[in-house]
């Protein structure tokens, strides 16, 4: 099947560099401490935070000056195409670790002791992308509850079909058969956090894949600090007295 | 508490422009919003200057951890925070509801990264004198404050590792009955003189806890500790209890709208609601926001 046509369109029109159209939403569940809703294309993500409150469960508490990070991937049963049998499975406990190992990374957790912060992510529509827009959404709302950060954790993915990068795939490319690569970054450190790929790829298409995958994610980085400024300065106006 | 207002209310198309033009107004006042910054913003810096707050270094430049506006006092230089977590600090007083009742303490929740911890010893009792609490005393906290009791209380001492002790020490502290509480974000409230309020007229009491709690609530006399105090439940007259929901409502409002909470913002809005005759359950309604959005506008210039 043909990804890339010869004009270099794939199968949704966009070049082998653009993104998905980005939706991005502070503030959607009023009971959260934060919350967040993120969209990249039809990929539909929302992100609530409560936190840094008592810990709840002192069995699970190693580090004694760290606050402790929890996070719940889960995806809802009408997300995908075919209705979903079980709300839990291997994939989500995977995606629920590797989101919590990125985010307590970029949290300034020891600031925080002897308290608890849950990142709950639930993902209400999917089409390829998900656990990009998952850390995306929880930065945003990590940033809604007022938790210290050392930087914006960004994500974003991007393949390698009909031997050529592809920035941002979607559920069609992704199912393709070619590699997937996604990339999490601390843009203003300029540090990664995430680096996860499946299948096979040769060092130089690794490289090229991985630099157009860091484009992505410092655009959506300048577009989730639009979105935290303008929410910053609305709260400011409407509380200066 | 919601804050995205265009999608929890639905507003026609008169009240959106009104509500927008209020909102413009309020923009045009205020005068911080050049200083705000988010998370990995720099900061603008002089070597001498103390980072406190919300700020990191990072390679020689001054990093803001978290979303707020960067404040000058004198050689430090911190970030205020907005939407965040209750940051306790000593003499506060807060209002909390009780959670837990364990050995010779009990603990309150307060909207904070930990929850208070409230010592019996900590409390005055039915008697004038403060006497030694005996292990009697302490199996009968009990018959003082249950789990779900809301307590007005002031920050002790904050321990290093953040566990927060609480005294109730005086009469206008301790347990809070026939009224209601209600949950703002705590940077609504700001530090003031007095928190406790006592509205003659209506007979309520108001008090503004620091943590975002706030208490609506009858005027409790203060108990003559010599009478003896019956336990008979006592009934609160409609008027003062329409009151207690009209003031409630009005703080729900000036909460989903970011407004801060003061005393006078808090009445006028209580009196807006009296003049336009809107029912109680109708301050809640898109109509009413727009008017207190508008009324702010009109007050702050």
């Amino acid at each position: 099947m043909e990804y890339v046509n010869p004009e270099g369109l794939r199968l949704d029109g966009r070049r082998f560099n653009e993104m998905r159209q980005i939706v991005a939403e502070v503030g959607v569940v009023s009971k959260a401490d934060g919350s967040a809703v993120f969209e990249m294309g039809n990929t539909k993500v929302i992100a609530a935070v409560y936190g840094p409150r008592e810990i709840q469960n002192k069995s699970l508490q190693k580090k004694n000056d760290h606050a402790l990070v929890l996070c719940e991937y889960s995806m809802a049963q009408f997300s995908t195409g075919d209705r979903r049998r079980q709300k839990f499975d291997r994939r989500s406990t995977e995606l629920s670790l590797v989101i919590r190992q990125t985010m307590e990374a970029c949290i300034l957790t020891e600031l925080l002791p002897h308290s608890q912060i849950d990142i709950f992510l639930q993902v209400l529509q999917a089409d390829g992308g998900t656990r990009s827009a998952c850390i995306n959404a929880a930065t945003l709302a990590l940033a809604d509850a007022g938790i210290p950060m050392r930087d914006l954790a960004v994500s974003c993915s991007a393949g390698y079909l009909n031997s050529t990068p592809l920035l941002d795939l979607n559920y069609v490319e992704d199912s393709a058969g070619g590699t997937d690569v996604t990339v999490g970054i601390l843009p203003k450190l300029d540090k990664v956090t995430l680096l996860q790929m499946d299948a096979k790829l040769p060092m130089e298409t690794f490289e090229t894949v991985f630099a157009l995958a860091s484009e992505g994610c410092k655009a959506i980085a300048e577009r989730i600090r639009e979105v935290l400024q303008e929410n910053t300065k609305q709260l400011e106006y409407r509380r200066a007295a | 508490m919601m804050r995205k207002l265009q999608l929890e209310l639905p507003l026609n198309q008169t009240q959106k422009v009104r509500f927008e033009r209020s909102m413009e107004r309020l923009q045009l006042l205020s005068s911080t919003t050049n200083n705000s910054v988010i998370v990995a913003d720099s900061i603008n810096e002089d070597a001498f200057l103390l980072k406190g707050h919300g700020t990191s270094e990072v390679d020689g430049e001054l990093l803001a951890t978290v979303c707020g506006v960067v404040v000058h006092v004198d050689k430090l230089v911190y970030v205020r925070t907005l939407r965040a977590k209750y940051k306790p600090e000593v003499y506060d007083v807060v209002v909390g509801r009780v959670i837990e009742v364990s050995q010779s303490f009990w603990r309150v929740e307060l909207n904070s990264t930990q929850d208070g911890v409230l010592k019996l010893s900590s409390t005055n009792m039915s008697d004038a004198v403060q006497k030694r609490k005996r292990s009697v005393d302490e199996l009968n906290m009990r018959d003082i404050i249950v789990e779900d009791d809301v307590v007005c209380a002031e920050v002790g001492c904050i321990h290093r590792d953040g566990r927060l002790e609480l005294k109730a020490l005086s009469h206008k502290y301790g347990k809070l009955d026939n009224g209601e509480l209600l949950k703002v974000d705590p940077y609504l409230v700001k530090k003031s003189m007095n928190h406790f309020h006592y509205l003659e007229s209506l007979g309520i009491d108001l008090i503004l806890g620091r943590n975002g709690f706030i208490w609506v609530g009858e005027h409790a006399q203060v108990k003559d500790p010599n009478q003896n105090t019956g336990n008979e439940k006592s009934y609160t007259p409609l008027e003062t209890r329409q009151s207690i929901l009209r003031i409630g409502n009005a703080i729900r409002v000036l909460s989903n709208l970011g407004f801060t909470m003061t005393l006078e913002v808090i009445m006028e809005t209580v009196k807006l609601s009296n003049t336009d005759n809107i029912d109680v359950h109708d301050m809640l309604g898109s109509e009413f926001h727009v008017l207190v959005a508008e009324n702010e506008a009109e007050r702050r210039r």
